[in-house]
């Protein structure tokens, strides 16, 4: 059974229907990317696994979230608190979201053992600097005693990873943590977070926009397109034979080695506002393959021979 | 077109020994620290190509972009423009050449005012540079620019809030081409898109390119884009040239290039790749390195990089290389 399945949830936040029928699951030991363009609704999606819409102003209309087995919609917010940081931890973007300035960095990594684990001061302590190690950060006692500002911005990302393993959870959200990092940096961390998710068997949620993560780090891939579910299916079945016409033209985005000049063509259009999305198929205005049927009826989330796809003309 | 009257066999821009440092403190409580943001970097910048400049944040490629236009003012070297020394020259003078060359800017949300309709943003540039218009020649050239990016004529009475990203830096570009320049440098003008609106953005600067004959200096992150749109690569760290590719699918023989190219994942699961992990980090920029700037995190740093610092070497064919110990 999936640790934790999503079921065709929807979202509104005032008359803004921001998600519409978004699902998936993810097993233990599993890495799930979840990719997308801005405003696909990547990040309000990790909003409602953490619980944290009400925070701001969502209401999830519609669907069920089962962490392990019990129903999330509706858990009073001590039970959800006990559950964040805990079960379900958080990596974010910028480090600097999670990673108090005025707090050393020791004590906030100490804090999540004590808190959740019920550690004392001393073995909370042992148990930091062996994150932080984990981490291949060089010199842990040094690090631990050491200001946020102290330390580069992959620094302080491995600092965040560190707090969210500490209180050994079940799942982690990573909101696209590499995001805001260097290359060099951000191939460094998905590689730490890759092997520590694949030790510790976690399941791991992780929110990028950039398929060469998702092709890197990733076992299964829901792609998601204005508040909808374009496609899912396994990382190879993605990039070998996309089902949905949106999920092919974002692989060809990305210029490749020795690609031909003048080959590299984007996507016409933008992506539809969410005050004014188009009826049918919310790709349908940028799709060339797109009929007067893509532009009234919207196609159903549907199984094919692998994965599921939202297109009325896709393959089997 | 300037750059078609012009001899073509003569590099554009010929950038030598250029080096600008930035300080900081030097008040009652702390000591003066100084840093080279671009330090020593010589570099030609072909007629009608796009020459990229690529590496991480603090690597100098943004100080390098305004230095080049004379945004910012050389503290030692020189950029030469179709064989005018830039430095030579008054600020009237300046302003005049400002004409040929023109900048593209990372965020299309600042480049604009937000006050201005698109029509008043595309205008400015001409009244910034004294070119009297008739009320129909000013309506005839917004037109003909707004056109030139792909975008409708409806748009000019739009604000700037009203468009997109995507469409903003297509207004960022048009605005760069208003005088009618005959170089560019585009400083990471795809960074703040989503990657469907960069490969447009890229597609329509390819076109205007062609179209218009112009020079490129191209600054950007992305090692996988620059490859792709580049005909020379520029590879930067800590403030000097490293390495110069001559062609897109060379290969890199420095350690930092390859480190660089290795920590791009390509967009393909059957060809993942095992990351070496590179030691430490970017160093910072005031301290002082007597070798090789990149020594204290290469995999192949002996006691000569240490000491000495390896100079830009020509491998053949244009491929420059400052390393003691090149990647076979």
């Amino acid at each position: 059974m999936a640790l934790l399945s999503v079921k065709n949830i929807s979202v509104t936040i005032g008359k803004l229907n921001l998600l519409d029928g978004v699902a998936f699951d993810i097993g233990a030991g599993e890495i799930l990317g979840l990719v997308g363009e801005s405003g696909s609704g990547k990040s309000l999606t990790a909003m409602c696994v953490m619980g944290l819409l009400p925070r701001i102003g969502g209401t999830i209309t519609e669907g069920s979230i089962i962490f392990d087995g019990r129903e999330m919609i509706g858990l009073p917010d001590a039970e959800l608190r006990r559950l964040r940081g805990k079960r379900i931890a958080l990596i974010s973007q910028n480090p600097m979201t999670s990673l108090d300035p005025i707090i050393r960095i020791g004590a906030q990594i100490d804090q999540v053992s004590t808190l959740h684990l019920g550690l004392s001061a001393e073995a909370a302590k042992a148990r930091s600097l062996d994150l932080i190690a984990q981490l291949r950060i060089p010199e842990p006692e040094a690090i631990h005693g050491a200001y946020p500002h102290q330390l580069s911005g992959g620094m302080k990302q491995r600092i965040v990873i560190a707090m969210a393993l500490a209180a050994d959870p079940d799942l982690i959200v990573a909101d696209e943590p590499t995001t805001a990092l260097d290359v060099t940096i951000q191939a460094q961390i998905i590689q730490i977070i890759v092997e520590l998710v694949r030790d510790r068997q976690l399941a791991l949620m992780l929110i990028t926009h950039d398929m060469g993560v998702v092709a890197q780090a990733c076992d299964r891939v829901v792609v998601l397109y204005a508040g909808r579910v374009a496609e899912t299916n396994s990382v190879e079945a993605i990039f070998a034979e996309p089902r949905h016409p949106y999920t092919r033209e974002l692989i060809r985005c990305i210029p490749r080695l020795g690609q031909a000049p003048g080959s590299l063509k984007g996507i016409p259009g933008a992506v539809p506002s969410v005050v004014d999305y188009p009826t049918g198929c919310r790709f349908n205005s940028r799709c060339g393959a797109a009929e007067d049927l893509c532009r009234n009826t919207v196609p159903a989330l549907e199984r094919k021979t692998s994965g599921l796809a939202a297109c009325h003309f896709s393959e089997a | 077109m300037d750059s078609a009257v012009s001899a073509p066999e003569h590099d554009l821009v010929t950038i030598t020994g250029l080096t600008r440092e930035f300080s900081s403190g030097g008040g009652l409580m702390t000591p003066r620290r100084t840093m080279r943001a671009v330090n020593d970097v010589s570099l030609d910048v072909p007629r009608g190509k796009v020459t990229g400049v690529v590496g991480e944040s603090g690597c100098g490629k943004s100080t390098l972009a305004r230095l080049v236009l004379r945004l910012l003012d050389a503290t030692a070297g020189t950029v030469a423009f179709d064989g005018i020394d830039l430095a030579t020259l008054s600020p009237g003078e300046m302003r005049k050449l400002r004409r040929r060359m023109q900048m593209v800017f990372q965020d299309p949300y600042s480049a604009i005012d937000p006050r201005y309709t698109i029509r008043r943003a595309l205008l400015e540039p001409f009244q910034v540079q004294g070119v009297a218009q008739t009320a129909a020649e000013a309506n005839a050239t917004v037109d003909e620019l707004i056109s030139m990016v792909g975008l409708s004529p409806r748009m000019l009475a739009s604000f700037p809030h009203q468009l997109s990203g995507g469409q903003k830096q297509r207004v960022g570009i048009a605005r760069a081409l208003a005088l009618r320049p005959s170089f560019l440098v585009l400083d990471e003008p795809t960074a703040s898109l989503d990657v469907s609106i960069q490969a447009q953005i890229i597609d329509l600067l390819e076109a205007l390119k062609q179209e218009l004959g112009l020079t490129y200096l191209f600054i950007s992150h992305d090692l996988s884009l620059v490859r792709y749109f580049c005909d020379r690569v520029v590879v930067m760290y800590l403030g000097r040239a490293m390495e110069i590719l001559p062609g897109a699918t060379v290969q890199p023989r420095h350690h930092y290039a390859h480190a660089l190219l290795d920590s791009n994942f390509e967009p393909d699961p059957t060809r993942r790749k095992v990351i070496t992990m590179l030691a430490g980090e970017i160093p910072s920029p005031f301290a002082t390195i007597p070798g090789c700037a990149f020594a204290a995190r290469c995999p192949a740093a002996s006691d000569l990089c240490r000491r000495e610092r390896p100079a830009l070497t020509d491998l053949g064919g244009g491929h420059m290389i400052a390393c003691h110990h090149p990647k076979d």
